[in-house]
């Protein structure tokens, strides 16, 4: 897995590569919490994930909620098929805004 | 998606089947002729498109149908065995397990885009030998998987799901379990449920907190749906209650008739064996092993009470449990065969890739090793097996400059001997070089320079951290690298591994393995005010030690076992027990890795049979136990590590000080 972060005035845009799987969901909690941290809008491009497990849809989840929690912005730009398809078998795109 | 249990069995026979496949490519590659053989590679191919066929995996029905229609013509004669397509063939086989592979981990292979393109190739590949007509894929019967015996009306259900905490660290996944049941019919209606997912602190991105309710519209009977999440059973909720107040219809009795007569299907083959979960196995020896214990205790009793026929009773019994541990643990115990057959290939592998000709030599198949032991010294064995390869092994024109026959020979094999089992690698390469080990050794450190060491330490030198003398850097074996894991790897198995080596002749490296895992019988001693276990197959004699003996052996270390050197160590002294060298001892004559070691004890109590309980993480690394046990009484005993005293003995030869 590959994090690309970019901090401007306060958006954070993040591009994630790869795969967010178990295998990689406690090194995505950690960048996504501590990204979020540090912004007042995130941005998640996850046109480069090829691949997510429900660890990383618990993670995706887990950004999103605290997100809300600190009133802050979060958006999922340019989703896979896969991250489509998970959200679609959960039923989660409304609450991602997909 | 992949928990159906009639997948599970397609799976591990068709990685069976792969693995024959394997062997009679290799086997073709000495005698090409062979029609047993050919015959023989055919059946397995045909026997994994068919059960491919009735389980529904599309892909591997199709691919496997291709290189069945190549095997049925060189059956035929039409295609002759060459090089070339038995290289082609083990890469299919490759594929296949490949496919397998994914398929067991959760994952439709249909969606890996590697794997398809990797399948493509291979298929034109193939196609190549089917000359001009191609690869019909004839219509097998398709989609049959759980929907037979008549149509059943469609019910719907709701299907509450919470999963357990460790279901992903398992492999397992919801998405899997819920896209698999949606084959089986309709999801109307899903939500996840997200309450349980804790704060962002304390969340586990690796536990699963997640619950599901789902509308399920299916004609499946509620078996068929249960059967979905088998393989979560115990880790997870599951409520199945059917929405609609009618009671479901008769006929799915029938489904369920006709599911069971597929389950059946493909392990028909082994007509005389089921396979069962290894954790209900395990949990079954630990019962086993809570018996014994138990026994001990009865008999502990009938002795105190001194009543005849109870003793006798308590006797019989005993003889009963004896002889259920025996079969309990010969239930995990599995030929080693199997793991030293699949080297074959990498031996083949390697030869093909470096040039070097090298024919690897099985013996001791049959020996057999408890199954968790098995899959454990897989690694380890690969391990040592390429080391020999890659710098045991000269290359052809140094061996022919040295007289030596062209090609190389591995030799793996496996025999029981006094409590342990032994696997030794050897090979004719060209040996330790002593002096660069030496050397190497002092250049890092590992010994101070000048140090006089023997033959059998400097050889060890190469399982210690950090150490290698390879020329070359390899893409195989890396830089010897590794051989400190190789040892911690089987001393976690609470076994022990030697090399022996002569230069310009070869080496061969020596594992012993414990026989069991679990329950072992032992023999009691007692030092100081502790009871001690010595593994019972490792002992030799017991003899008491007269004042001379004490004395004369105390001033040399050693004693003199009727004439012969006996190094030693007093119990006593290991464990700080206070001294009690005035009163009477005994010798404890141990046997291990070739030779003989004396204990010295203050009491003997005879034969008993323990069941290992490890010491927990704390005391894992102390020096001199492997573990310990509850004595009928309730008495803690420790058992003994003889290979670590062993050890300890070697290292410390000759600095013991005694006053």
């Amino acid at each position: 897995m590959n994090i690309n972060a970019q901090n401007n005035n306060g958006l954070c845009r993040l591009k994630i590569e790869d795969e967010m799987t178990i295998s990689t969901a406690a090194g995505l909690k950690k960048a996504l919490l501590d990204n979020l941290a540090g912004c007042r809008e995130l941005e998640i491009d996850l046109s480069h994930v090829n691949e997510m497990d429900t660890a990383g849809f618990q993670v995706l989840y887990l950004a999103r909620r605290e997100a809300d929690i600190s009133g802050k912005a979060f958006r999922i730009v340019s989703p896979g098929p896969k991250i489509l398809s998970v959200l679609q078998l959960y039923n989660m795109k409304g609450f991602f805004g997909i | 998606m992949e928990t159906d249990p009639v997948l599970q069995t397609f799976i591990i026979e068709s990685t069976e089947k792969v693995q024959e496949m394997e062997s009679a490519l290799l086997q073709l590659e000495t005698s090409p002729d062979d029609e047993d053989t050919v015959n023989a590679l055919f059946r397995a191919a045909h026997t994994i498109k068919g059960s491919a066929g009735v389980v529904g995996i599309d892909n591997i029905e199709k691919f496997t149908h291709t290189v069945e229609n190549v095997l049925e013509k060189v059956r035929l004669g039409e295609i002759r065995v060459s090089e070339d397509l038995i290289g082609l063939l083990l890469r299919c086989c490759d594929h296949i397990g490949h496919l397998l592979k994914s398929l067991n981990a959760g994952k439709d292979p249909e969606e890996n885009p590697e794997l398809q393109t990797e399948g493509q190739a291979m298929a034109g590949e193939l196609s190549a030998y089917l000359a001009v007509e191609g690869q019909g894929v004839s219509p097998e019967p398709d989609k049959e998987t759980t929907e037979q015996g008549g149509t059943p009306e469609a019910l719907t259900w709701r299907i509450s799901l919470r999963f357990g905490r460790d279901v992903l660290r398992d492999g397992m996944d919801p998405i899997s379990f819920i896209s698999y049941l949606s084959k089986l019919g309709e999801i109307t209606g899903l939500t996840t449920l997200t309450d349980a997912v804790p704060p962002a602190r304390e969340m586990d991105p690796e536990s699963c907190y997640l619950g599901f309710e789902i509308d399920f519209r299916s004609d499946a009977g509620r078996q068929a749906i249960e059967d979905v999440f088998e393989f979560v059973r115990e880790d997870c909720e599951i409520n199945i209650t059917p929405l609609p107040a009618t009671a479901p219809p008769r006929k799915t009795a029938g489904a369920e008739a006709g599911k069971q007569a597929q389950t059946r299907e493909p392990g028909a083959k082994g007509a005389g064996t089921i396979r069962v979960d290894t954790d209900k196995l395990d949990q079954l020896i630990n019962m086993v092993g809570e018996l014994v214990i138990a026994n001990a205790n009865i008999n502990q009793q009938a002795r105190r009470i001194g009543d005849n026929s109870l003793l006798e009773s308590a006797f019989a019994l005993s003889r009963l449990v004896e002889d259920i541990r025996d079969r309990a643990m010969r239930v995990r115990m599995v030929p080693i065969g199997e793991t030293f057959n699949r080297f074959r290939r990498t031996v083949r592998d390697f030869s093909r890739s470096t040039g070097k000709d090298i024919r690897l030599l099985i013996s001791g198949s049959e020996t057999e090793l408890d199954k968790g032991v098995i899959e454990k010294i897989g690694d380890p064995l690969m391990h040592l097996i390429r080391n020999s390869a890659d710098h045991g092994i000269e290359e052809r024109d140094v061996r022919l400059a040295l007289n030596k026959p062209e090609n190389g020979v591995i030799h793996l094999n496996a025999y029981q001997e006094t409590g342990s089992i032994v696997i030794e690698i050897s090979d004719d390469g060209s040996g330790l070089n002593r002096e660069k080990i030496v050397k190497k050794a002092v250049e890092r450190g590992i010994i101070s320079p000048g140090k006089e060491l023997s033959e059998r330490e400097i050889n060890n030198l190469i399982f210690e951290p950090g150490f290698s003398t390879a020329q070359k850097v390899t893409n195989v074996s890396g830089r010897g690298v590794g051989m400190d894991v190789v040892k911690r790897n089987i001393e976690a198995l609470r076994g022990s591994v030697e090399v022996e080596s002569r230069e310009g002749r070869g080496t061969t490296v020596r594992i012993r393995l414990p026989l069991t895992m679990a329950i072992i019988d032992g023999f009691m001693v007692k030092a100081g005010a502790s009871f001690y276990i010595i593994p019972l197959d490792m002992l030799d004699e017991c003899l008491e030690m007269s004042d001379t003996d004490k004395q004369l052996s105390f001033k040399r270390n050693y004693f003199s076992l009727r004439g012969k050197v006996l190094p030693f160590l007093r119990l006593r002294d290991i464990f700080n027990e206070p001294d009690g060298r005035n009163r009477r001892e005994h010798m404890v004559v141990i046997r291990y890795a070739g030779g003989k070691t004396g204990l010295v004890v203050d009491e003997l109590h005879g034969e008993v049979q323990v069941v290992i309980k490890s010491l927990g993480r704390v005391y894992r690394d102390v020096n001199g136990i492997s573990g310990a046990t509850i004595l009928g009484d309730g008495t803690v005993a420790l058992i003994l590590d003889v290979p670590g005293l062993v050890r300890n003995l070697e290292k410390a030869a000759g600095a013991l000080s005694y006053p």
